[in-house]
This record gives structure tokens, sequence and C-alpha cells, in this order.
């Protein structure tokens, strides 16, 4: 059973001049933890709102719960669940107020699906009388889920959930996708933080507007066809400059501790040779090891070629 | 080691709550400083005062050798800054930017052009020199930004979530010409929310609840921590923090 | 479905009265308006200069120019012998009210029962000049009836009030219903586009659409408040005009709350239409401002004569609601007059209300643009 269905979904704006979504099909499985993988400008927003029947396609169709997103769009409000890009939620009125207002406009009460909320909302109980422009921003986005959530949604839409967030805060929020993915909920989530990606069951890695693959992470990982491999030295300013122009790399990308390259020829030797040539430049302390691409690596490959 | 920022138990009160508690630190010249923290531990305060946009409760601090207090028109003047909220005029083309920001750091007309025609060739954007700014990618406005930030070649550059959702190409770019502007001298400090950046700077600072936790090399502190990520690193000090926003 | 409207308009007014500064303005602004203009009428008159310019020279005439002379209000300046000297008395700035007795006063009186005195005043302090028209009618009065009674005939003596520099004479009786109209509009139109498209920029209304509350209702619940705090208002004016000023309300009072509830709605929907083409709260701001609040001022009536005015302007005036409501208000409150003397005005403004409200629903939207 598919939740979610996306035919060749396009949108433009500005009168056709900026093309957000160019002809994005992919479907979401019922209970599925989907991520929708890419930068700001990607085109996720639009995609999320046209879900969400906040926005009408300019081509293509789409369906959610079965339901067509222009058609039926009465029907599929009552069943979703959204969290938008900001934290949507009413500054000035307390974490109470907030969840009993949302609570109500969806015919429903706290009380009735207090189940389903309970481990996220116990964090945010101890300031309930609160003003929800006086959280951090992790207690923000945990308000926000649970007023998406309130009333049950077969289907929850997160539209980058993570953004401005701290490490804590989204690992934490990870764990409760997971929670709620075990309650049967379908999520359809969307970041643009690419480690993120492997949390997800399956990923669409999009790119201005486009999808670039579809698939699980370790599937997307497993289509990385080249040798990666980590390269450090004590200087990685000028070791990333020398990668670069030592004629046998062909990608070399900075990632942290470590340079990610790829050779332009996959052979063994290349190691060594690459070695010799980085000690004949002075580097010292010289590290050269095959790793496993991650999404990152797989993102920019893709965007590349 | 020339120190450009040197700040000595730097506090910042609002009423009861200490929102940046009695900061010690040094920033040496050319150095990239990552300036981490959970949200609400107090970064956006600490800046704001390093800038001079905000007046210290206790504590002493010079940038670029001048005293927050008393010489913050000085300190302005030497110091760049750039956030993650784009800050050039949308519906002003790139020229104009370049040639606007120039023009109020007091650049002459000459300075200007060489500067601007010596920015958009590094940065390779001749054909849309005279394209408005709000129609570029968001990337190729964090990167025009940045080099708009340094163009009166300050001291100090200020970058506060400068690549906050830019797609993982134009990131690196974006630290390439971070590389370049240290290189030059100029110091960098910055803050961000993807852990692999801090792995590129010189050193790092987290900042819990109002104070600083560590301050160390990335290597160094991974070895602290028993670690291999960075990721790890924050994810250990920021977990016991108390504070929210 | 009614139990989440009371909800949705209990958060409403959560937000109003959360912001303390939208609370000031919305109470305070009335109260300001209506105490500062109190002050400036109770201001007690005494010894003001007048002139006097007597024509008839009789005993009628003497006598009152005597009464005149004796009360506290008035100080005497001169006996002029014509009129051009009025002129250049006002000119100079000596005076504040010239009063003129035709010649044969007193035989008109006697002959015809009926005489005349002319009461010319500087309007452009229009405060003073009908303080002290009133003072001055209220002496001729005081001789008339002197006479009545001393000789049993039915004598009148018409004061003829002229007002220079300024006929139309801005007072009270045109100042409250203008701030009545103004204080509605602020309300109504700026508030509630502000608050509708404060959750377009916060992002909630992006939530509440995807909702299964029918976006009809989202807006019709976000203008409720506003018209309950329009009300109240409307009553706070209304108090303080009788309370402060002395302005009794001479129609009847069920007929001004029902002909401002029209207002009231008239306005709401144009706060409506200004939030369903606007993204931005300053956007919405401007728009309220420039483009309501500043055309009824100008051309409600109350601050700017429409008789003086250009005929092409003229014509604009009638678009202004604001206008409509604006006479409503004066005939019922100050003329005391009935339905019968305002259900064109009525009409007028239930036609604009409905023609908003249709196009309103038309171009209502349901999705983001």
């Amino acid at each position: 059973m598919k939740d979610v269905i996306l035919n060749n979904i396009s949108k433009t704006y500005n009168k056709g001049i900026v093309q957000a979504v160019n002809a994005v099909s992919f479907h979401v499985d019922k209970g599925e933890l989907f991520g929708l993988i890419g930068p700001d400008g990607a085109g996720k927003t639009s995609i999320f709102r046209i879900l969400t029947t906040l926005l009408l396609p300019n081509g293509g169709t789409a369906s959610v719960n079965g339901f067509d997103v222009v058609k039926d769009y009465k029907t599929i409000r009552k069943n979703v669940g959204y969290m938008p890009g900001r934290f949507s939620l009413y500054q000035d009125l307390s974490v109470q107020e907030n969840l009993n207002f949302f609570a109500s406009i969806f015919n429903t009460s706290v009380k009735e699906n207090y189940d389903l909320i309970k481990d996220i909302y116990i964090q945010l109980e101890p300031f309930k009388d609160r003003r929800a422009g006086k959280l951090s921003g992790g207690m923000k986005q945990k308000l926000a889920l649970c007023c998406a959530l309130i009333h049950r949604p077969t289907i929850l839409f997160l539209d980058e959930p993570t953004t401005g967030v701290d490490v804590v805060s989204r690992k934490e929020f990870w764990e409760m996708l997971k929670r709620l993915k075990q309650q049967g909920i379908t999520i359809l989530v969307s970041t643009p933080y690419m480690d993120e990606a492997t949390l997800c069951e399956r990923i669409a890695l999009i790119q201005d507007g486009r999808i670039m693959s579809i698939d699980t992470p370790e599937n997307i990982i497993g289509k990385f066809s080249e040798s990666l491999f980590a390269v450090k030295s004590d200087n990685m300013g000028s070791l990333l400059q020398d990668l670069k122009n030592t004629g046998i790399i062909k990608s070399c990308n900075a990632f942290g501790a470590y340079h990610h390259v790829t050779f332009k020829d996959n052979n063994q030797n290349m190691n060594e040779k690459l070695i010799r040539v980085l000690e004949e430049k002075q580097h010292t302390n010289i590290e050269l090891r095959p790793i496993t691409p991650t999404i990152e690596d797989c993102f920019i490959k893709l965007m590349e070629d | 080691m020339d120190t450009v920022i040197h700040t000595d138990k730097l506090t910042k009160r609002f009423g009861d709550f200490i929102a940046a508690n009695e900061i010690t630190f040094d920033v040496y010249r050319g150095e990239i400083f990552g300036f981490l923290g959970a949200n609400g531990a107090g970064k956006t305060t600490a800046m704001r005062m390093l800038c001079g946009l905000s007046k210290p409760s206790s504590g002493t601090a010079t940038i670029a050798g001048f005293d927050i207090y008393k010489q913050t028109e000085e300190i302005k003047k030497n110091i760049g800054y750039m956030s993650q909220k784009f800050s050039l005029y949308e519906d002003l083309t790139i020229l104009e930017n370049i040639r606007f920001f120039g023009g109020i750091y007091g650049l002459s007309d000459k300075q200007l052009k060489e500067k601007s025609e010596q920015l958009i060739g590094t940065l390779g954007m001749e054909c849309e020199a005279k394209k408005m700014v709000g129609a570029l990618p968001l990337g190729w406005k964090q990167k025009l930004s940045f080099s708009v930030a340094i163009l009166h070649e300050p001291k100090i550059v200020f970058l506060d979530e400068p690549t906050g959702g830019v797609d993982p190409v134009t990131r690196r770019q974006f630290w390439d010409l971070i590389y370049e502007a240290a290189d030059s001298g100029i110091t960098v400090f910055v803050t961000t929310h993807y852990m692999d950046e801090a792995e590129y700077c010189n050193r790092i600072s987290m900042m819990v609840d109002g104070e600083i936790k560590a301050l160390d090399t990335p290597a160094k502190l991974k070895q602290e921590y028993a670690v291999t990520s960075m990721d790890e690193v924050f994810y250990r000090l920021a977990r016991g923090a108390k504070r929210s926003e | 479905m009614m139990d989440n409207i009371s909800t949705f308009i209990k958060k409403e007014f959560l937000h109003v009265f959360r912001d303390r500064k939208t609370l000031l303005m919305l109470f305070g602004l009335p109260i300001v308006q209506i105490i500062l203009f109190g002050f400036a009428l109770t201001n007690e008159i005494t010894n003001a200069k007048i002139v006097v310019c007597d024509y008839a020279k009789d005993d009628a005439s003497q006598q009152i120019i005597g009464k005149l002379q004796a009360s506290q209000q008035f100080d005497i300046q001169r006996i002029l012998l014509n009129h051009k000297q009025i002129e250049t008395a006002f000119k100079d700035g000596e005076i504040k009210m010239a009063v003129v007795f035709p010649a044969n006063f007193n035989s008109d009186l006697l002959h015809q029962h009926k005489a005349q005195v002319q009461l010319i005043t500087d309007a452009s302090d229009p405060n003073t000049a009908t303080a002290i028209s009133g003072y001055a009618n209220q002496i001729v009065m005081d001789y008339q009836n002197e006479l009545m009674q001393l000789q049993r005939v039915p004598y009148q003596i018409n004061t003829e009030v002229r007002m220079l520099y300024n006929p139309e004479l801005k007072a009270a009786v045109n100042f409250v219903p203008g701030v009545m109209s103004l204080i509605l509009l602020l309300v109504c139109v700026l508030m509630t586009s502000v608050a509708i498209v404060k959750e377009k920029e916060t992002g909630t209304m992006e939530v509440l659409l995807v909702s299964p509350f029918s976006p009809f209702l989202i807006i019709v619940s976000k203008a409720m408040p506003y018209l309950a705090l329009s009300l109240i208002n409307l009553t706070i004016i209304l108090l303080l005009s009788v309370l402060v000023l002395g302005m009794p309300i001479n129609g009847s009072i069920l007929l001004l709350y029902a002909v401002s509830t029209l207002f009231i709605i008239t306005a709401l929907s144009l706060g409506l239409l200004i939030s369903n083409r606007t993204a931005s709260q300053q956007s919405a701001m401007l728009i309220s401002l420039m483009g309501m609040l500043v055309p009824s001022i100008l051309f409600t009536g109350f601050m700017f004569p429409l008789e003086n005015m250009p005929y092409p302007l003229q014509l604009v005036s009638h678009i202004i609601p604001a206008k409509w409501y604006y006479i409503i208000v004066k005939s019922v409150m100050v003329k005391g007059l009935g339905f019968s003397a305002i259900w064109k005005e009525t009409l007028v403004l239930l036609t604009m209300t409905m023609l908003l409200l249709v196009v309103n629903i038309k171009t209502f939207k349901i999705r983001l643009t």
C-alpha cells in the first residue's frame, strides 16, 4: 500500500521563470520513514506544500492516502499532520494553550490522543505555562511536533524539522521519529543535513528541483561505483591543493578531519603513487585508507555527474 | 603570535539571567576559530559583544587592538560580518552591492573598481555581475556575501552560520574562500551547525550554558574525550546543558 | 463546530490581551483624543474682548449693551460706527466677537415683535468662537425673557451667528462622530488585516489551512474579536463624550449601535480584503494607513469641508464608507433624527458591505499563493 504517490509533479513560480520542482515522481509506502534530502532551494518545501494541498502543482498528479491533492483537498486536510519549515507556533501563547488550540481545530482533545504524544510531551511538561516564544529551539521543535500529532494523523509531513537545531536536539528528535514510526505513522521528512539520511528507511536526493536518486541509504551508497579514500596530513589546507594538482585524482573534497578522494584510474598502485607524490611535496604524517562513502559523498558525486 | 581577539571574564547579564558568563579566550592572527555551542548557549550574545553591538555587563576585551567599551567605532571599521540570513540587497545587482558596501567602508572609486573586478573574477560571476542578487542561487549569494564582508580587508571577519542550508559542493567552495582569507592574514571567527566544518577550524571553543566549556584544536578535543568525531565531542559537552533559550 | 470556533475566538483575544502595545493603542487612543479635546473645550471664557456696532442707538440696544458690559465674560473695547471697522478690528487680532444691532432695532421689536442681532465671531479658533457666541446668545435671550415677562407680548430676538474664517465650525458635534469613524476604521481595518497577515508570516496560517477547520471560518473567527473590541471602543467613546464633553446623544442609542455594527462589518471586510492580498505585516499596515485611514481623514468631511472641494474630489468622497457613517452618526447623535432620515446613507453602506463581502468570498484563498 502506497500512502503518498507523486507522478511527474512540477511547480513553477514567477509565471514559469523559476522551476522549483521539475517532473518529480516517487512514492512513500505505508508506515515508512522517507527522507527528502537536499539543500535549500532544491524544491523540498514546494513538494511538501503540494502534498499538504497548500499549493497547486503546474503539472503531474499526486495523491495522499489515495486522495488527489487537488480535488480531495478537504479529505486530505483531515488526515495529515504537517510541521512547516519554521516552527509554526503562536509565540504569545503558552505550551499548553498552543496544544489545546491545535487539538481543537482538528476536532479532538489533548486527552483523547495523549498516549501518542506522551513521550514527547513529558519533556515539555515542566514548561507548560511558558510562552512558546520563550522556548529553546529544541523545545519549540518538540512542541511543534506535538501539535502536528495531536489529531493522530495517518501521515506526518515534517519540513526541515531539524534545521537550526543543535546536534543534541537533532539526535533526540530522530529518536522520537523512530518511536512514532513504530506506532504505524507514515513519515515524510526533509532535511539539508546529509548525515541524517542514514536514519531514514528510504531517501530521495534532490537538487535543483530534480530527484537525483531514490533508494535505501545502503543501496545509494552501494551505487557509488568508485573506490573512495580518506587522506590526511599535517597540513590539510595545502594538502587539498596538492591533491588537486597531482593529475591522478578524479575528485577531491574536504570532509572534516580528512579529504575524500577518488582516482582517475582505480588501480591499486595509485595509493603508493599518491603517497610518494605527497611526500615529495613535503607532507608529513600522511595517512591514506579506503573508506565507505557517506551519503554526502554520493550527493556530491551525483551533483557533479 | 599576534592576538587579535582577547577577552577576559567577559560577562553579559539580562536581569538575573547570565547570557555569557566570564568568557576568557584569545584568538590569533590568521586563525580560523570555530565558535560552537548548543541553541541558547550564549553564542549570539557573545558574538554581539565582540562586534561592538552590545555592551558587556563586566569583564574586558580588545578586538583588533581596540577596547570593546570605548572604541566600538574603530572596532567596526576593522571587522567584517556576515550571517546566515543573507545580508546583501536583493534588489541591487552584484556590482551595485559591491560598490555600496565598499563605499560605506570608505574605499576610493579606483579601489572599488579594482576590487570588484578582482572579486567577480575569483568567484567566476562575470556573466552575472549585472544581475539582481535576488536571482542568484543561495550558495552563490553566500559566497558573494562573504567576499563583500572582507572587501575592506578587515582584521577579523565574523561568520554566523554562513553555510546553513547550502549544498555540499558550494559549502566546500565556501570553505575554500575562508582558507584563502585566513591565508591572507584575516582572522576568521565562525559559528556552524555542521560538525565536519568544525574540523576545518584551527581551534574550537564550545559554549554550554553561557560558559566556554572546552577550547582546543579539533584533534586534541577528540583525544581528550576519546572519541573519533567532533559530533561526539559536541554531544558529550552539550548533553549536560541545563539551559534553554 | 461551535466548540472550535469559540476556542479560536478565545485564542484571538489572548493575542490581543498579551500585546500591550496594541492594547494601549486600542483603548488609549480614543480616550486620549476625547479627553484632549474635552480640555480644549472646557476652557472657561472671561473678559473676551468684543466690539459693538450699534446702528440702532435706541433703548433696547443700549440695554443689551449694558448687560454685555456687566457680564464677566465680555469686555467691550469700543462702540463702532460701521461694518468696515469690524473687519479691521478682527484682523488686528484685538477682538473675539462683534455684536451688530441693525437700525430700528427697538421699533422692529415693539411693532413687529421680532428683531435681529448679529453676532460675528472669529472662528479660526472654533472652540472659543462657539463658546462666546453661546454666552452672547444667552444674554440676548435673558433680555428677551425679561421683556416678555414685563409686557406679556411674545417678543422674539433672533441672533444671527456669523462665523468668520471658519464657517464650517469644527467642534465637538463634528469631532466625536469623526473620532468614532476613525477609531472603528483603525481597529477593524488595520488590526484585522495585520492579525491575519501575521499568521501568514509566522507560518501558522499554513498549519491552519492544513486542518479540517474551514478557511472561511478561520477568517470569520479572526474578525469576531475585533467586532467585539470595536463595540467596546464605541461605548467608551460615547461614554466619554457624554460624561466629559457633555455632548448628549439626542437620537436612539439602539439605532446608533445598529448602524455602527454595520459600519464595523464594512471596515472588517475591508481589512479582510487587504489581508487577502498582502504577505507581510508592514505592507498590510501601510495599505491600511495610506489606503484607508488617510483618505478617510481627508474625505469624511469632519476635518476638511467637502463642499469646498473641487467636484472630482467630492465624487471620490462618495466611495469612502467613513463619509456615510459620519453623516449617519451626526444625524442620529447630534440632530436626534430617526431611521427615516438616514435610510439612504445606510443603504449605501449596506451595498458597499455586501459588495466587499462578495469580493472577499470570491477571491478567498484556500491555498497559499
